[in-house]
């Protein structure tokens, strides 16, 4: 097997910068696999549209979380064929993976609310980035009662104060 | 980065915004009294509570988990006892108990000696059908059907029907597990 020099095959982004400026993306599905909300605010490359890059998201997660469930050498419950539908809260999940590129933080509710994140390959642990972006949802989102549950989401108060926070994560 | 430990009751409910509870009593009692003029029949007003609550349940239980750290329960009983512990207490400002669990640990009774909705509250003769407090079972019917268990949520027991505390009780009919939403040829 040959092996390549490592800065050729896999040329990195350039450092993240510490004034922000990270985020590529973010989704937030909802149980039913749902895309209650996306944005986007660095994202030179796109090659679906967007209904089947929410649906492969989805789906990447999904699988993810199932296989890690499998792969888990600790827990000692019954566990079914890889891709048996799981109870909420069983077997364990992931929070993050890193590829050279990117970095894609991953936040579940026990509600079923999935929080997405995608980031430069350099940020940090975003778990609590992740959280504080669940309460923001809770704040502008859960408790407008102009809101749907299960639609959607058109709040521009929302998406401005996510704006401003995303920016500010190094 | 260490788990963080769920947050007690009283600690959410000293940091959330709160409102004066008898402004709180009060407005509750005038949506009961409204919806016994609009849908004069008792049994309506109490599915039309219940569905209220439900509505208010599945978005609540978001600001619950979001606010409380609360991440997974291992069992139905540890479930329960959330709810009145931790849940009575950030959203009401009161503790229950759970008790009278039956042998497969699927249904219990949670127990509210202290019960805001109803200070001032008598029920007349003409509505002693009503479950005034109908709106919490459908909160809690909401709130457990967005993290997957299908509840069953009935009142044992009443204050205002002449018993000495309040009992709901709570019957696990089936956990959903969680299944890949879209179809193979979509």
């Amino acid at each position: 097997m040959q092996f390549f020099g490592g800065s050729e095959i896999s040329p990195s982004p350039p450092a993240p910068t510490a004034s922000g400026n990270n985020g590529h993306m973010m989704y937030v599905f909802n149980r039913n696999g749902v895309c209650l909300l996306y944005r986007e605010w660095n994202r030179p490359l796109r090659t679906l549209n967007a209904q089947q890059d929410h649906k492969l998201m989805f789906g990447l997660l999904f699988s993810l979380k199932s296989l890690t469930a499998k792969m888990d050498p600790t827990s000692a419950a019954e566990k079914g064929n890889l891709g048996m539908p799981q109870l909420p809260g069983q077997g364990c999940s992931f929070h993050s993976f890193r590829t050279n590129t990117y970095k894609l933080s991953f936040m579940e509710s026990p509600s079923g609310i999935k929080i997405i994140l995608v980031t430069h390959p350099r940020t940090g642990d975003l778990r609590e980035s992740l959280k504080y972006i669940y309460n923001l949802y809770v704040e502008y989102v859960v408790k407008n009662p102009l809101y749907t549950p299960g639609s959607p989401i058109r709040c521009e108060l929302f998406n401005t104060t996510l704006d401003q926070y995303v920016r500010g994560i190094a | 980065m260490p788990p963080v430990a769920p947050r007690s009751g009283d600690a959410i409910f000293a940091n959330v915004e709160r409102v004066n509870a008898e402004l709180f009593t009060l407005t509750y009692g005038a949506i009961v009294r409204q919806l016994l003029t609009d849908l004069e029949e008792v049994e309506e007003v109490n599915k039309q509570l219940d569905q209220m609550g439900y509505n208010i349940g599945i978005r609540l239980i978001d600001e619950f988990l979001a606010k409380s750290n609360v991440s997974r329960c291992n069992d139905f009983r540890e479930t329960t006892d959330v709810i009145a512990k931790v849940g009575f207490k950030m959203f009401l400002g009161v503790t229950a108990s759970v008790t009278n669990w039956d042998a497969d640990g699927t249904c219990c009774s949670i127990v509210l000696e202290d019960n805001p909705l109803v200070d001032f509250v008598e029920l007349p003769d003409n509505c002693q059908g009503l479950y005034y407090c109908n709106i919490l079972s459908g909160v809690i019917r909401g709130a457990l059907d967005m993290v997957s268990m299908k509840t069953e949520v009935t009142w044992l027991r009443d204050v205002l029907r002449g018993d000495d505390v309040f009992e709901l009780q709570v019957k696990l009919l089936k956990h959903v597990p969680e299944e890949y939403p879209y179809k193979d040829d979509e």
